[in-house]
């Protein structure tokens, strides 16, 4: 083990503003985000690579930020859930699971609603088979999912009739 | 949870990786998609002192068509290869791609790296085993390339030299008439799988001329199933072939039982896929399209 540890500087834009910073080599992506950069909703939950609570978007790619070290998100575009809404206005996402029903406990929701924005980039229609494998690496332990199938439909419906940008 | 200190190192170059690795010594890892190094850091199951990163090397993602054969760079993504036309030429390779646990770990996860860490339970290594399939590796010495069979030594063991590295893998496009499929079963998308099935086959008019099949998650490698290919090779696949080619299948299996069943359930189970699997396959190879991946509760 280093005697003392070693700091590497990264340049990260999260959410449109870019930040520098020296971090350790073992700080996590998500760690990065909730402690240095102090945007607590992107949350923890298995810190094992399962529950995707912690689910960001990197240069447009949903990822489990427990599982990519802050020091490879340099360079690199991270939206988070305090980046879906623009000038005080949810994003259609955040609508839709508020209308729908799309939560209970709201712990998994940040990290589907990210999900949930890349499946509708790639594909503005998707069909509930694609719905459900987009978010099959998201857990909700609430809603039984019904409602959040819901929600996306109810979002990709809205964004198709507003040719929503992001 | 935070793993255990290390240096960390970012590799300008497949060559550079190499350099660092034999300068680094044995505590030094490889970092390419991270999502079995990473969770196996955090759990203190993996404690290296240095980790060279290869995420910042350009242009060894790539998936290209040359002659008869496709590349994959090392650090091509499973979710690149689920999307790229190009791997949509071995239709097996998108089942695979496309089923590794979910969007989030395929977004990261690349093939060079799931080869390289040989788990018994990974979808990959079953699935190129029944293709023409060559690791190209590189290391100080120079390259070499090497048959999978010869590349996979054990479980979490490969041919590679301390200073050596994965840098592309080459899949030879099957002939006219070939159709291959990956079944795997998992309990949910983010966990690997029970058992897994891959069959690639190819036919002259009704018979099948060649015929490999792979059992995955059921011994500490990749299992071929030469007995039940050799049921069915030469032969007009019936279904009553297609069973004794799944008991063959089952008494080839090798399955510990863990968490995720008995020994006997993972038995039955990958029968089960290898039926499944040889009639995609079949399908297939008549020019028909079915769609197959992991299947999941």
């Amino acid at each position: 083990m280093p005697e003392t540890a070693q700091k590497v500087s990264i340049q990260v834009r999260v959410n449109g503003k870019l930040h520098s910073r020296e971090v350790e080599p073992r700080c996590l992506l998500v760690e990065f985000i909730r402690e240095d950069l102090e945007l607590t909703g992107t949350h923890i939950g298995c810190d094992t690579t399962y529950c995707g609570a912690c689910t960001v978007l990197m240069d447009g790619a949903a990822v489990k930020s427990c599982t990519v070290f802050a020091v490879q998100a340099d360079g690199a575009e991270i939206t988070t859930v305090e980046g879906l809404e623009k000038d005080g206005e949810l994003h259609p996402i955040q609508k839709a699971f508020g209308d729908c029903y799309g939560l209970q406990c709201g712990y998994c929701t940040p990290g589907l609603m990210l999900s949930a924005l890349q499946l509708l980039k790639d594909n503005s229609s998707p069909n509930q088979k694609q719905i459900r494998k987009a978010i099959a690496g998201n857990t909700c332990r609430c809603t039984g999912y019904q409602n959040i199938f819901k929600a996306i439909e109810a979002a990709a419906l809205k964004m198709r009739s507003t040719s929503h940008g992001d | 949870m935070y793993p255990q200190a290390f240096t960390y190192h970012r590799a300008s170059s497949l060559k550079d990786a190499a350099t660092l690795l034999s300068q680094l010594g044995e505590g030094a890892k490889l970092l390419a998609g991270g999502q079995s190094l990473i969770p196996l850091m955090k759990l203190r199951f993996a404690n290296p002192t240095h980790l060279v990163d290869l995420n910042f090397v350009q242009g060894i993602s790539y998936i290209q068509q040359k002659n008869d054969a496709l590349h994959f760079g090392a650090l091509a993504r499973h979710a690149e290869i689920e999307k790229s036309p190009t791997a949509a030429k071995i239709p097996v390779l998108r089942d695979c791609a496309a089923g590794i646990a979910d969007v989030q770990v395929r977004n990261r996860g690349t093939i060079g790296g799931s080869l390289a860490e040989a788990d018994p339970s990974s979808d990959w290594a079953t699935v190129l085993l029944t293709l023409s399939c060559e690791v190209r590796c590189v290391g100080l010495s120079g390259e070499r390339s090497l048959k999978l069979s010869e590349f996979l030594k054990d479980a979490y063991t490969t041919s590679l030299a301390s200073d050596e590295l994965v840098s592309e893998v080459v899949v030879k496009v099957p002939p006219e008439n070939s159709g291959g499929a990956y079944i795997a079963f998992k309990r949910t998308a983010p966990v690997y799988p029970t058992a897994s099935a891959a069959v690639q086959l190819s036919l002259e008019g009704d018979h099948c001329r060649e015929i490999a099949i792979a059992l995955g998650c059921v011994g500490l490698l990749p299992i071929r199933v030469r007995e039940g290919e050799s049921v069915l090779r030469g032969q007009q696949i019936t279904p009553k072939l297609v069973e004794s080619a799944a008991e063959a299948a089952r008494a080839a299996a090798d399955p510990q039982p863990d968490m995720r069943g008995s020994a006997e359930y993972k038995r039955q189970l990958v029968g089960a896929l290898v039926k499944r699997a040889t009639e995609a396959a079949l399908q297939r190879a008549r020019g028909q399209q079915v769609e197959v991946s992991h299947i999941y509760a």
